[in-house]
């Protein structure tokens, strides 16, 4: 000890010479490499055993594990079932998105064979990319088949459907839409032009909306998460009290009183965004047989899409993320609380 | 190995536990503490732990001042000491072999290494046989000699022992004793803090007594 001053030194070299086996000095010669090898292996065999502890530790306790679980699952999974709905919403929204079209509603009076001509016509302006009729007849045989009212018809008599002409402009900016539309319009035997795009930017504005609103309650609820995490660790580190106090006196660091805390909520984070994961799934497969009909009916083959691999995976990243950062809260606040002013 | 430098130690409650108390123990010397309770013992004891820091005045242990060492440096400090104390201290959660390697699992050593050593420190003081057992199946004299080879099992360079035959009988409290002087013979600075006064006289050896914060004492 003679040759110690005192200089401030690392706090490896504070360790005593009478300790080999403590094998983590900075400047270790060659001679001692091969038993810093094995105290890596070591280190490393004690992380995979802290981990299974953790997880044993957790099994002594089943339903008090489970019961976090169910909360962190579904609070997981309330947002996630809203981004995926979002997510299917936004992905049948995007194959309207960009082809606004102008439906014009012929007079009654208008036949199918004015309306042709019409059709005809307006399939040789420029500004026009593509021109679709809908013939009075066709009109009606769709409507028979889609409204479920095509008994009614019969009682009717005569064909109240109007010959329908869809254009799709080739020009897209606001304004020009608007212009054209004005000026198909005043074609003759057009009773009225629609602008279908009003109901589209409508649609991509309420996605916006209920977009902040899922990232809002996301955010909500991933802090429910930090915090049931964070609580559940206090509360399995408060039954452990004595064992840090006295891990402490015979000379513990920070990060070893941590790290099997840290595993605990590893570990509910992982098994709470696993779970999740289920809740979610199972929520998709039980909406996915009305979706399909509803789709459908809009001679649509629209088929749900699911968490898939890349989400999954973040999802249980982000829980496993929230679940160690709820337990260095509660494990740090606990050691500076027991900390010698 | 531990010297104190006109160290005083005031509480934030304004109750003043030591008044420039100084003091030095070799390498290798033992000595006992003595004083009413609330004289200081267990307040000197923690600043040599590092459980409290001194308000004046300066703690060396193996030359190593100890204002110098900060939070992250404080577990490599303690793990060249080892503590005895009063309670014992033990976890019934475990068997005595798991206590006693404590320590070593804390310094990083292999479970095997660390339960060579355990049967070595337990066998030192003659519990070899009871390793298995939960300590909260041993008289008190036995958890108290669990709580010994605990505190020797890292072969610490300073032994600190809070009123460790506190609440023995007289043979006991001897035959602890015994042992701390062993260790003392094989190198180790021992500190003992007690107030039994009648087995102090009777082990010879330097005794430090405190009055009311103060050194009274030394010789």
């Amino acid at each position: 000890m003679a040759e110690q001053n005192n200089r401030r030194r690392g706090a490896q070299r504070l360790e005593p010479q009478a300790k080999p086996a403590v094998k983590r000095t900075a400047n270790a010669t060659s001679s001692r490499k091969p038993r810093q090898a094995t105290a890596l292996r070591y280190d490393s065999d004690n992380h995979w055993q802290t981990a299974k502890t953790a997880f044993s530790r957790l099994l002594t306790t089943p339903a008090a594990t489970l019961m976090t679980v169910a909360v962190l699952a579904i609070a997981l999974a309330l947002p996630g079932v809203l981004y995926s709905g979002l997510k299917n919403v936004q992905q049948v929204a995007a194959s309207w998105e960009g082809d606004p079209r102008i439906a014009l509603y012929m007079e009654l009076s208008v036949d199918d064979q004015q309306a042709d001509s019409l059709s005809r016509e307006l399939l040789l302006r420029d500004d026009l990319a593509a021109v679709e009729l809908i013939s009075r007849a066709d009109g009606l045989a769709e409507f028979r088949a889609l409204s479920g009212f095509g008994d009614v018809l019969e009682y009717l008599g005569q064909n109240p459907i109007p010959a329908v002409i869809t254009v799709q402009p080739a020009l897209m900016s606001n304004d020009e839409l608007i212009e054209l539309q004005q000026q198909l319009e005043m074609e003759p035997g057009v009773a009225e032009a629609q602008l279908d795009m009003a109901w589209v930017q409508r649609l991509n504005s309420a996605l916006e909306v209920a977009k902040r609103v899922v990232v809002m309650l996301g955010i909500l609820l991933a802090t429910a998460v930090l915090l049931v995490i964070g609580n559940t660790v206090r509360v399995s580190i408060e039954s452990r009290r004595e064992e840090i106090l006295i891990a402490k006196l015979v000379g513990a660091t920070d990060s070893w009183v941590r790290r099997p805390f840290l595993y605990t909520g590893a570990w509910y984070g992982f098994l709470g965004g696993l779970c999740g994961w289920g809740l979610i799934q199972l929520a998709l497969m039980l909406i996915d047989t009305p979706v399909r009909e509803l789709a459908g009916l809009y001679q649509n083959s629209f088929s749900l899409l699911g968490l898939g691999i890349v989400d999954t995976g973040l999802l249980i990243c982000f829980s496993l993320l929230l679940g160690l950062m709820g337990a260095w809260v509660a494990v740090s606040r606990y050691l500076r609380s027991i900390e010698p002013q | 190995m531990i010297r104190f430098d006109n160290v005083s130690k005031c509480y934030e409650t304004g109750h003043e536990a030591l008044t420039n108390v100084s003091f030095a123990l070799d390498d290798g010397e033992m000595a006992f503490l003595t004083g009413h309770s609330g004289a200081g013992k267990s307040t000197l004891m923690k600043l040599i732990m590092l459980m409290e820091r001194p308000t004046r005045g300066h703690v060396f242990v193996g030359e190593q001042n100890l204002a110098g060492l900060d939070r992250q440096q404080i577990p490599y400090h303690r793990r060249r000491i080892g503590v005895v104390f009063q309670n014992h201290q033990l976890l019934f959660d475990r068997t005595v072999f798991d206590n006693v390697t404590l320590p070593l699992m804390i310094c990083g050593f292999s479970p095997r290494d660390a339960g060579r050593r355990a049967r070595a420190a337990l066998d030192k003081v003659g519990l070899l046989s009871k390793e298995k057992m939960n300590p909260i199946a041993l008289s008190t004299g036995e958890q108290q000699r669990v709580g010994i080879a605990r505190a020797i099992v890292h072969k610490p360079q300073v032994l600190l022992a809070d009123e460790p035959t506190g609440n023995l009988d007289p043979q006991l409290s001897e035959e602890i004793m015994r042992l701390f002087l062993e260790f003392n013979r094989h190198g180790t600075t021992v500190l003992i803090a007690s107030h039994d006064m009648g087995l102090i006289q009777r082990m010879r050896v330097r005794m430090l007594s405190l009055q009311q914060g103060r050194l009274a004492a030394d010789g």
